[in-house]
């Protein structure tokens, strides 16, 4: 049979193409990064309530994304949501023992995000602790509940 | 003259003959498919693949990167009016990426390629038994599902995954050009939104498994049509449309079932 080098060549290209379009896939657009996986620590916190926020969700301090969240459970004990935080270990050993952790909201309707703060404490938070000092996420309806009951006592 | 008893006798007879002619296609395409797809290539097989390669996936390249940019373009253009009413346009890159990744690339790369490919497969195939060009093989013993049909069945297997990557890449780049170049969605959002929400595994991974069974299921269904059509010129009009058909018939169905059962929580 007739070998044709320019046949070949295009094939090759071609998987060669399918290849790139799959890493492209990966690094760009799904955030994947070539880097080994950085080092993180685990750290729980407690919420009354959520809201909306879903496992992957940013952590993150003063604006600057630390981690993400790996977990959310129904803690069966309080009857709360427990959250479950990696957090790059350049923060561990640094965040004091009363950090809080708030559920914040992007915009009006984006996405919900995890906000700490650190506080005073001397004492430094290990890998397992819980975050004891937390903010639940605003629920819209609840306020506005909150609000027109207010209206109608006053 | 018939009694009424005998004819409804007669339409039972014809169901259950039906029914059987079903069954016994069924069957030769799976048996067709076990015999055709095992088996070591050997060197000319596998330079037989490589020419499929060229005409299967090569070849259909150009018209799936056409439509890719235009319905991420397309996307992007309507995403942005909707989404610009809620004044969460940064969420565009999200919504172009997760409607190409999960449905759009896998469903329109397969139904692409089951008009552009697929169709010919069947013609090739089928004129190929018209013209008794299997039956000589068989002859000069030359088993004709290892050389004519395996290389076939392979290139499609291994053309359409990429030939949808392809789609997916270009059509993220189309939502880019409309959304970012032209409507003027900020870039880093257009790119961090996206990688926030679109997981390599749960997305483009289950993406390449549905691209995977699409093209499994439209090679077979195309080189099955062709290999057992009547042999005239009538035959092989038929068997090429009924690749088509059921080629969409079968990829939108099987969608709707892998959707299902991916992301539906099934």
């Amino acid at each position: 049979m007739k070998r044709s080098k320019t046949m070949e060549f295009g094939v090759g290209l071609f998987m060669l193409a399918g290849i790139i379009g799959l890493v492209f896939l990966g690094l760009r657009v799904s955030g994947l990064s070539l880097a080994a996986p950085s080092e993180t620590f685990r750290l729980d916190a407690n919420f009354a309530n959520i809201g909306g926020l879903k496992p992957r969700a940013r952590v993150t301090m003063a604006g600057v994304t630390v981690g993400r969240v790996e977990s959310i459970d129904l803690d069966t004990e309080w009857y709360d949501a427990k959250v479950t935080l990696r957090l790059d270990s350049g923060l561990e050993g640094q965040l004091s023992r009363d950090t809080t952790a708030a559920i914040l909201t992007a915009g009006l309707l984006g996405e919900q995000y995890i906000g700490l703060s650190v506080g005073g404490d001397p004492d430094m938070l290990a890998d397992g602790d819980t975050i004891r000092d937390t903010q639940s996420a605003l629920v819209l309806e609840e306020l506005i509940q909150q609000f027109v009951s207010n209206m109608a006592s006053n | 003259m018939q009694s009424r008893f005998e004819q409804g006798v007669n339409r039972i007879v014809r169901l259950g003959r039906k029914g059987c002619d079903v069954m016994e296609a069924l069957g030769r395409a799976g048996l067709f498919l076990g015999q055709s797809a095992v088996g070591v290539p050997s060197r000319e097989g596998w330079y037989l693949w490589l020419r499929q390669m060229h005409f299967v996936g090569v070849l259909s390249l150009a018209i799936v990167v056409v439509s890719g940019l235009f319905i991420g373009m397309v996307l992007a253009l309507q995403g942005y009016t909707i989404l610009v009413d809620f004044g969460a346009e940064q969420a565009l890159g999200q919504m172009v990426a997760l409607s190409l990744l999960r449905e759009l690339a896998p469903v329109v790369a397969a139904l692409l390629f089951a008009g552009r490919a697929g169709s010919a497969l069947t013609a090739e195939i089928g004129l190929m038994k018209a013209t008794e060009q299997l039956t000589s093989m068989e002859m000069i013993g030359v088993d004709p599902l290892r050389r004519v049909i395996a290389p076939r069945l392979w290139a499609g297997f291994v053309a359409l995954p990429i030939l949808t990557v392809g789609f997916g890449v270009v059509g993220i780049w189309g939502g880019y050009l409309v959304g970012v170049q032209w409507l003027g969605v900020f870039e880093g959002s257009y790119w961090s939104n996206m990688q926030a929400s679109v997981s390599f595994v749960s997305d483009v991974g289950n993406g390449m498994i549905k691209s995977l069974v699409f093209a499994i299921v439209v090679t077979w269904i195309a080189v099955f049509q062709g290999y057992d059509l009547v042999p005239t010129s009538e035959g092989i009009s038929r068997a090429t449309t009924r690749t088509v058909v059921y080629s969409s018939l079968a990829v939108l169905g099987l969608d709707f079932v892998l959707t299902a059962v991916m992301f539906g929580g099934l």
